[in-house]
């Protein structure tokens, strides 16, 4: 191998080295970055999260998610400095425990009640037009419907 | 029998959430309390725009103001500007200390604005949006009563006014420090 040959693979591999890390903070996972910064509500927006936000505000958290990521904290750490200094408004997700819990309980329980509502309902239904449907049309008729139908058939 | 199924089911499952919804329609979406009043206030350390040294540590034993602003901030930051400088101008000697953190903004926007209302009082930018996290600001103008033990006391949203200036200026600094 030549003297050139190896300065340039150094070369290569010094940039792909470069290339990895392209900041300071190489350690930083941005999968990491953006799983936390989804969970939090980008503060100047209407339901949208830290994560999709394009705004200022939100490209700024994202940095800060970063930095606290790569000073060793873990994600529910820096979920925890947000909260710290917002409150739970600031989570998309309420916690679940609490008052909270019921954000998190009612609907399905509402789900339950209404289903069991309708097959009460429906079974009345049911059980009502049942015997009431066959003696509603009179034997006599029925008979001639039978008759006429069997002599369309000719 | 299904008529008085319905009589208790449609009430029971339509009360609670009419209820629900009469309370959440009277509260606004938009006052979101401060979970920062009443515990120390995050120390900070920013540069001026003219270039000194700001920090909260320096000013342990008198009363704080600080106000988060930015020059695009129509009409809010515009309003409340005189009323800073005034307030400034009015309590500097008296213990208190005002100082103004500019967010998201542009260098020469942010000091054009310092200039338009002559504010005398350090002025320092926040360029990562650091300082303004620690503090859980979501818009400006916020301004944050800081007493002398370094304590946030009352959280401002919106544009401040001369009373609320004076009415916890007043208050903080008849605490003993």
């Amino acid at each position: 191998m030549s003297r050139g040959r190896g300065l340039a693979l150094t070369a290569v591999v010094l940039m792909a080295a470069t290339w990895a890390s392209p900041t300071g903070a190489a350690q930083v996972d941005e999968k990491t970055v953006y799983d936390v910064a989804a969970q939090l509500r980008c503060v100047v927006c209407q339901s949208l999260s830290v994560a999709d936000s394009p705004s200022e505000t939100a490209n700024q958290m994202r940095g800060i998610i970063r930095e606290h990521l790569a000073a060793g904290e873990s994600p529910e750490q820096v979920r925890a400095y947000f909260v710290e200094k917002y409150g739970e408004w600031i989570l998309l997700s309420p916690p679940k425990s609490g008052f909270n819990l019921l954000v998190w309980v009612v609907p399905f329980a509402g789900l339950g009640v209404g289903l069991v509502l309708v097959a009460v309902v429906l079974r009345r239904w049911s059980r009502r037009t049942g015997p009431e449907a066959q003696s509603a049309v009179d034997p006599a008729v029925r008979e001639r419907i039978r008759r006429e139908m069997s002599e369309m058939d000719k | 029998m299904k008529t008085s199924l319905l009589r208790w089911a449609i009430p029971a499952a339509v009360v609670p959430v009419l209820v629900l919804l009469a309370y959440g329609f009277r509260t606004n979406p938009r006052e979101i309390p401060s979970p920062l009043v009443g515990r120390p206030a995050a120390a900070f350390t920013l540069t001026t725009f003219t270039g000194d040294p700001v920090s909260l540590e320096s000013l342990r034993g008198k009363v704080v103001m600080l106000n988060f602003w930015a020059s695009w901030c129509v009409p809010a930051c515009y309003d409340e500007a005189p009323a800073l400088e005034r307030t400034w101008l009015q309590y500097k000697d008296k213990g208190v200390m005002v100082v103004g953190v500019d967010i998201q903004d542009r260098e020469e926007a942010a000091k054009k604005f310092l200039a338009q209302f002559g504010h005398s009082f350090p002025n320092a930018p926040d360029p990562a949006g650091r300082v303004a996290v620690d503090y859980g600001v979501y818009g400006v103008p916020e301004t944050f009563f800081i007493d002398r033990k370094g304590r946030v006391r009352f959280k401002q949203v919106g544009a401040l006014t001369d009373e609320i200036a004076r009415q916890w200026l007043d208050r903080l600094l008849r605490e003993p420090s």
